[in-house]
């Protein structure tokens, strides 16, 4: 068993498991809702054991680090968290249909990541060789992913919300799959009060990191300011909710711009703007 | 003051406080962000002045886009934040200090009426049994209760990390220190940058806006040197660095070994290893193409020399031993870039142990001269980061406030719960700062338990 064939299972059930809730949206069966997300806890289980194959194989090749060095192995990670953080939300809520909006991201993420990227193992560059790379990127990604499916959320409320204020809440079928706005208002919540905490230790090893490897905490770096420009949309977000007149959809549309922005600041600042994180290069 | 005044004030007053400013401020920082992240910022790379028109480049420079995170209006924006924060912290503080330190212990029926989901029931026995039993039980299944009379009622009020309502006010006040600790970074500390060669000693550094800063010590660099994986991929870059002290090494700064990613801090001065260079010579020996007019010629560094021939040479790269790259071979050997006299360009490899193969090159390309390569006696230099920020300690103070602080403001919740014995009936209710449908379970399963233990029935 080899890491590269447990990611095209991992992929391969991913891709299984998003079919499989598209079409319990459309068919609203049980089962399939049930079969979605037994296929995304199947494809979540051989992503984890793909995981820590590679990480030793890359000991076994003698050049041995987390496979978080990466631009494949990163984005390998972030969809193993997205798919983390919605087990656990299905764990505890257990609204099957949010797989339907969250599980694309993960899928999509893989396929990027076996189809269009250089898979192999590289050593560690002496920039890279700090324990902090391990506190920070999984700070960080726990926390994008924990935004991904905030996101979901609240494409979902979006469309239940303009079904609702359409009048034709009994013609959508599917629609009425979605939990009641309320209860999506409430989990876009909860999944950003899991997020913020983490993006702000993610910034907050980043700096301490920069701080011990080059002496400046901070140095306005495109990829530092970006993820400032995330925490401040979603420090935005939860003032809005005590703030009358900004709950609901305006609410929905910043955890939809704050996610815009987190997937900008981890890819958009790689490919199109210049800085000092080894991401980039596209597929190199 | 006259009462418009006092409207003004007023009004000025409740601007500063409100959230509307905060999520103006908030979302107005995130958006202005942007510029210094697509125009470049200090110094400016040469393509981009040929691209940009002078107009623009005296707008943008005007408006300061090119330091926009130093700029005036930048700086403003997060000064108005800070004011924000401290108003509304202002505003809101004593209010929450009260419900803090001044609870309200009297299950009144004003205060039944601000809670949902309040149960009565009645207990058998009489009161004073009834009043013990609930204070036992709110200690047991919640908190220690405060137990008080009134009009011969007995109200019991108990609540859970009340302190937590404070949460917030921590991280904002974290934000602040956050703050505090930038500037005095900024305005005590330095960044600079300095090149050691090995064997030499350093008591200065030239800062980055170009002051020469004394450190009070000097720094010897012993020796540096580069290691590589198999496939030629840089691996470590090391210094060893020795801190002197009138001359003498100071004993715990004796050959510290200096690694990108550890860092070595002296009298809170930090140096980092960045860069590093060779300033060592090279010998070679040129003849003519037939092994006539041999001369020695020695390159310094990255200097280029001119040869007899009126072409010149430079050296782009070295090895002690050229097995690794070319099997087969042996010895020292140098890539050399020539440019001769007629303008033509050529880059190759000269070796020490293989002069047949020199010879070859030349006679190839028809015209001299011969370059034999001799070695290299090798210097290296190494180029170090320097900082030193007094504010650095606080940041991270602020930085263990926030995350503390958001952990208890997401996570924690400020619990109450009020009980009232009247008349031979128990009233219960309760709230919760956060999660209030969760508590509301919790309570329920509390209110059920209580029943039975007062109810007078024995659980068997
Ligand atoms: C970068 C700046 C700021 C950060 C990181 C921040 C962070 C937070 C956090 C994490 C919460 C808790 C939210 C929740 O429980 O959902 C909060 C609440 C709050 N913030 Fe801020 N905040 C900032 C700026 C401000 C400013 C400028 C104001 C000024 C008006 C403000 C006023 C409030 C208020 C009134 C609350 C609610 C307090 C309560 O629930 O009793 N915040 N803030």
């Amino acid at each position: 068993m080899t890491s590269s064939l447990m990611f095209n299972v991992t992929t391969f059930a991913y891709l299984i498991s998003m079919l499989l809730f598209f079409a319990f949206l459309a068919s609203r069966s049980k089962a399939l809702g049930t079969a979605g997300m037994l296929a995304a806890y199947g494809g979540l289980l051989a992503q984890t054991v793909a995981i820590g194959l590679r990480w030793k194989e890359s000991y076994d090749m003698g050049v041995g680090h987390a496979p978080l060095s990466n631009l494949y192995e990163s984005v390998v990670f972030f969809s193993w968290t997205i798919v983390l953080i919605y087990a656990l939300l299905d764990i505890k809520y257990k609204y099957r249909v949010i797989g339907a909006f969250v599980l694309p991201f993960a899928m999509l993420g893989m396929a990027w990541a076996q189809l269009g990227m250089n898979t192999g193992i590289e050593p560690l560059v002496p920039a890279l060789q700090s324990n902090w790379l391990l506190y920070h990127v999984i700070t960080c990604f726990l926390g994008y992913a924990a935004f991904a499916v905030a996101c979901g959320i609240s494409i979902m409320y979006l469309i239940k919300a303009a079904c609702e204020a359409g009048g034709n809440s009994a013609s959508g079928g599917m629609i009425s799959m979605f939990p009641p706005i309320k209860v999506l208002d409430d989990l876009n919540y909860r999944a950003i009060m899991v997020g913020f905490p983490l993006l702000t230790l993610g910034i907050i090893t980043g700096a301490a990191w920069a701080n011990y490897a080059w002496g400046t905490y901070w140095s306005w770096d495109p990829k530092e300011t970006w993820s400032l420009i995330v925490w401040f949309v979603y420090a935005a977000f939860l003032h809005a909710r005590i703030t009358k007149g900004w709950v609901g959809k305006r609410a929905a549309w910043l955890s939809i711009i704050g996610f815009a922005a987190t997937i900008f600041c981890y890819l958009g600042v790689n490919l199109f703007l210049s800085g000092l994180h080894s991401y980039g290069g596209g597929g190199k | 003051m006259t009462s418009t005044d006092r409207d003004f004030v007023h009004s000025i007053w409740d601007f500063f406080c409100s959230l509307k400013l905060t999520m103006a401020l908030l979302i107005g920082l995130a958006a202005i962000s942007i510029i210094g992240t697509i125009i470049p910022q200090g110094a400016l790379p040469p393509e981009y002045v040929q691209e940009i028109s002078p107009a623009k480049l005296k707008i943008y420079k005007s408006l300061g886009f090119f330091d926009m995170y130093h700029s005036w209006w930048f700086i403003l924006m997060l000064y108005l934040l800070t004011v924000n924060l401290v108003a509304c912290s202002i505003k809101r503080l004593p209010h929450i200090w009260k419900t803090i330190k001044n609870p309200v212990t009297i299950f009144s029926s004003a205060q039944e009426k601000s809670l949902s989901g309040v149960v009565s029931f009645p207990h058998a026995g009489d009161a004073a049994a009834a009043k013990d039993k609930v204070a036992v039980f709110l200690k047991s299944e919640f908190a220690a209760p405060l137990v008080s009379e009134s009009d011969g009622d007995w109200h019991f009020f108990a609540q859970k990390t009340p302190w937590c309502r404070l949460a917030v006010y921590c991280v904002h006040l974290s934000v602040i220190i956050i703050f505090i600790g930038a500037i005095i970074g900024s305005l005590f500390g330095y960044k600079g940058f300095v090149n050691i060669m090995e064997g030499e000693s350093i008591s200065s550094v030239m800062s980055r806006s170009n002051k020469q800063i004394d450190l009070g010590f000097s720094l010897r660099c012993d020796q540096f040197s580069v290691a590589h994986y198999a496939n030629g991929a840089p691996k470590e870059f090391k210094s060893i660095l020795t801190v002197l002290e009138n001359g003498k090494p100071v004993p715990d700064y004796t050959n510290a070994r200096v690694i990108v990613n550890d860092p070595l801090t002296y009298k809170g001065i930090t140096f980092y290893q960045s860069s590093y260079g060779n300033a060592g010579n090279y010998f070679f020996t040129v003849s003519d193409l037939d092994g006539k007019n041999p001369v020695s010629v020695t390159v310094a560094g990255q200097d280029s020399v001119t040869l007899p021939d009126g072409s010149s040479m430079h050296v782009t790269e070295s090895t002690k031993d050229v097995s690794e790259f070319a099997p087969g071979l042996s010895g020292p050997a140098a890539q050399v870039e020539l440019h001769s006299a007629n303008g033509k360009t050529e880059s190759f490899i000269v070796y020490a142990n293989h002069p047949e193969l020199n010879i070859q090159h030349a006679q190839q390309h028809g015209v001299g001269p011969v370059i034999h390569y001799k070695g290299a006696q090798e210097r290296m230099y190494t180029g170090l980061q320097v900082a030193k920020d007094p504010g650095v300690e606080i940041v991270w103070l602020g930085c263990l406030l926030m995350v503390l602080g958001i952990y208890a403001a997401f996570f924690m919740s400020h619990r109450r719960i009020w009980v009232r014995i009247q008349n031979g009936i128990v009233t219960i209710g309760g709230n919760a700062s956060k999660n209030q449908a969760g508590f509301q379970l919790h309570l329920e399963r509390l209110v059920s338990k209580l029943k039975t233990e007062l109810s007078g029935e024995k659980k068997s």
